[in-house]
């Protein structure tokens, strides 16, 4: 197809390119102060903790490498749980501990790791290799979800994550990330998870894509992803709706995952989102973006702008289901 | 309102450039493409005579500037002696050699650079000299209104006559009017001053022009004599030799007037010798050159104003921005995804040196043996900046030992490999690794072949004769470039790469 027709349907779709996204969403409505807030999680957990936030706790933090040698003596506490790099993008540098085998970790991609694999993974976070633009960084041992039932029969290994975009306080456009045996257990779309869009109005997974295509059905399991209510979703809607004032990040993306016990946690936020969400959702992200652009005067209060995502950013053809129902 | 800001400073930025570049090449002269080239003469003087043992004083015309050529240089030789101009308005420019005492042989030189004027200058503007009417006596008067009267009656105006008495001395018939006037087997210069007597009783100002004819290569040019007349507000040209022509652009006029071209006092035995010799050099030089002569300090603080070795060094950091700018638009509109932001570029400065094929292989054995080194280093468990470190050691001994291998194997291309930028390599190399680990070795391979497509992609277009030529002559185009680049910095529109990505949701 030749690019002047890709061009002028991608447009008509709404569809937001990587240019328009940092040009017109990211450098106007993100100020570059509030960055650190989101680059290091230790900052976001302690901001979380203050305004009241459910957040996977903290087990431990090691931020100089004198503090490796002791590394050993503190995850002997724990079963399981989460190594990840402060500063960590794109979940790189995160090691998933899902229980022992003797003295070695078992890792939930199936590998395992002795002491000194995971002295040498906490130093090369310290170091800076996961880091955004190679900073000195500090290595996070946190509590691992152990996520809700529902997702059990389309996750392969890892954790499934809901993403969801908020601008300026409106949700405005989410997705259930599914780890499959492609992605090596990581949540992360263009490492091969699968992404389900889901309907704002419900909570209710729609399609998913998994490496550009379309899909009904998870590509491990063989479970299908559609139409899988997302629990607690006035919750996850309230909590994205409320990053704003967390952060003051205009435009954001926010990442919960649900634990079985806990309910919704948040796991981290994102100055950066990705736009592979559009295609789980197979829907635009410019034009919900417009609206929520044309119609924020009106909208005051939280309740508002949870109502407002709810009412209009249902799929197309859902929404008068949605509102009718 | 940020848009109107960033369109005027573009706008700005570019007509600026525009406007530089534009002035550079019309007015000044300045060649758009690298190979014109021109021809430059060396005129040289050598004077030679005996001193008397006591002041000397020698003076020596000097050639000035022409409808056609310039003169760009000229130096005196002359060891010991005092050199001092003079203007000596309708006849030329004197240089007087003087010494208080010397004696024996005596040498002294004059050499002068000569090019072919970018602006024409017309002889025209000189004052038209007070030329008192030429006194002939008795019979040479009779014999000059004969000739002349016989010239006017065949001519229209002062332009057609000054060609027909020439014409008329140059077919005298022994024993006829012009003749006499000429006398006994009359040398050229002996033609030129009657014609221009002859031209001069008539009423048209006239004089006698003498120079020589630029010619490659040639020991001893004789001195040659023509003609000018004013004529319908400007001097006229007209030959001895071929009457009917205009002096074509190598005859070099030298002085004007009657005046020997050397005079001296205080020694004998007097000789000259003028020789020529012709180069070629490149026109951008030759503009340059002209313009000192015009005394255009503006070319002085230009690029050109430096020493050869920073003009070489400039020629390459001129064209950086140009690879820079390809690169700008391959990640931002193409969305191609790279190794480090300007990692390509500096590659592609490598390339220069080692051509892209010979480029291409030597990068990719570099980077391939050092991910085999970062490979085993991984087992070692090293913190990270010590890691770095051992493989900055590890690239420099692969290039050395590549350097030598290909030199042994008769390889020269080999020899410029050390100018790879190994610190770039090396984090390359560690980027290519955490990338592999991650995300595994296809995006690792995907992301390198980016690269390197992107690094031959800049090397093609910096390497181009046109673009280094333009960007170093006219600096002034790298505020266009800055002007692209500030554009593409707002384009908000689809990189190509997401018309693939974002296929799916392509629908109508």
């Amino acid at each position: 197809m030749n690019w002047f027709r890709l061009n002028a349907l991608l447009n008509a779709n709404g569809v937001l390119g990587i240019n328009r996204r940092n040009a017109e969403y990211m450098l106007p409505h993100n100020p570059r102060a509030c960055y650190p807030l989101v680059d290091d999680k230790t900052l976001t957990k302690q901001l979380a903790a203050k305004a009241g936030v459910a957040v996977p706790e903290l087990y431990g933090v090691i931020e100089i490498q004198q503090q490796v040698g002791a590394l050993p003596q503190l995850l002997a506490k724990y079963r399981d749980f989460v190594v990840k790099p402060a500063r960590g993008s794109q979940g790189d540098g995160i090691i998933v501990v899902t229980g022992r085998s003797r003295a070695l970790y078992r890792t939930a991609d199936g590998n395992l790791l002795d002491d000194h694999d995971m002295c040498f993974h906490v130093s090369n976070i310290l170091a800076g290799i996961y880091s955004l633009g190679g900073q000195s960084d500090k290595a996070l041992i946190e509590y691992r979800v152990n996520f809700d039932a529902i997702f059990e029969k389309i996750t392969y290994r890892g954790v499934p994550d809901v993403r969801i975009i908020v601008f300026r306080g409106v949700p405005v456009m989410a997705m259930v990330r599914l780890p499959t045996r492609l992605s090596g257990g990581k949540a992360n779309l263009h490492q091969g998870a699968v992404g389900a869009g889901i309907d704002m109005a419900t909570g209710r997974t729609l399609d998913a894509v998994w490496r550009n295509e379309i899909v009904a059905e998870h590509p491990d399991t063989g479970n299908p992803v559609s139409g899988v209510q997302i629990p607690h979703w006035d919750t996850l809607l309230e909590l994205s709706a409320r990053s704003y004032e967390l952060t003051g990040l205009g435009y954001q993306g926010i990442d919960i995952v649900l634990d079985r016990d806990k309910g919704p946690l948040i796991l981290e936020l994102n100055a950066r989102p990705g736009l592979a969400i559009q295609m789980a959702n197979q829907a635009g992200l410019r034009t919900r973006l417009d609206i929520v652009q044309r119609e924020l005067p009106g909208l005051r209060t939280l309740a508002d702008r949870v109502a407002f995502a709810r009412e209009r950013f249902a799929p197309a053809g859902g929404t008068t289901l949605g509102t009718l129902a | 309102m940020k848009r109107v800001h960033l369109y005027v400073l573009t706008g700005l930025l570019a007509a600026i450039g525009c406007g530089f570049f534009s002035y550079k090449l019309f007015v000044l002269g300045f060649p758009l493409k690298p190979e014109a080239r021109i021809d430059v003469w060396r005129v040289e003087v050598q004077v030679q005579f005996e001193a008397g043992g006591g002041p000397v004083k020698a003076s020596l015309f000097l050639p000035r500037r022409t409808g056609n050529l310039v003169i760009v240089d000229q130096s005196f030789v002359s060891p010991g002696y005092g050199i001092v101009t003079e203007q000596q308005p309708g006849r030329g420019m004197r240089a007087v050699y003087s010494i208080h005492d010397a004696s024996g042989p005596q040498t002294l030189y004059y050499r002068a650079v000569i090019q072919p004027a970018r602006m024409r200058d017309e002889v025209a503007r000189d004052p038209v000299p007070e030329v008192p009417p030429p006194q002939f006596g008795g019979v040479e008067r009779a014999a000059a209104e004969t000739v002349v009267r016989a010239a006017q009656q065949q001519s229209a105006d002062p332009a057609t006559l000054a060609p027909l008495i020439v014409k008329w001395l140059k077919e005298a018939r022994p024993g006829g009017e012009a003749s006499h006037l000429l006398g006994r087997q009359p040398t050229n210069h002996r033609l030129a001053t009657v014609a221009a007597r002859l031209i001069q009783f008539a009423g048209v100002p006239a004089r006698v022009v003498n120079g020589i004819a630029l010619a490659p290569e040639r020991r001893d040019t004789h001195l040659l004599h023509w003609i000018e007349y004013f004529a319908d507000g400007r001097w006229r040209t007209v030959h001895i030799v071929e009457a009917a022509r205009e002096a074509p652009a190598e005859y070099l006029a030298w002085w004007r007037g009657d005046e020997p071209l050397i005079e001296l006092s205080g020694g004998q035995q007097l000789k000259h010798a003028i020789s020529t010799s012709r180069s070629y050099e490149l026109a951008t030089r030759t503009a340059i050159d002209q313009q000192r002569a015009l005394e255009k300090k503006l070319i002085e603080f230009s690029l050109f104003g430096l020493p050869l070795q920073s003009q070489a060094l400039f020629r390459t950091l001129m064209v950086i921005p140009v690879g820079i700018l390809l690169l700008v638009v391959l990640r931002n509109i193409v969305g191609i995804k790279t190794f480090g932001t300007f990692m390509p570029v500096l590659i592609a400065l490598a390339f220069r040196q080692t051509g892209p094929v010979w480029g291409v292989a030597f990068l990719c054995i570099v980077v391939g043996l050092g991910l085999a080194v970062r490979f085993y280093l991984e087992r070692l468990k090293l913190l990270l900046v010590p890691r770095l470190a051992a493989v900055v050691i590890m690239v420099i001994l692969i290039i050395a030992m590549l350097t030598v291998l290909s030199f042994k194997l008769g390889l020269e291309r080999g020899l410029s490999i050390g100018l790879f930028p190994i610190v770039i390599m090396t984090m390359t190399i560690e980027r290519m690794t955490m990338v592999w680990e991650e995300r595994g070795p296809g995006e690792a391979f995907q992301q390198g072949l980016g690269s390197i497509a992107v690094g031959v992609m800049c090397y093609f277009v910096m390497n181009l004769q046109i673009v280094e030529h333009l960007f170093f002559v006219f600096p002034e185009l790298l505020l266009v470039a800055l002007a692209a680049i500030l554009l593409i910095g707002r384009y908000s529109g689809y990189r190509i790469t997401e018309f693939y990505r974002f296929r799916v949701l392509a629908r109508t």
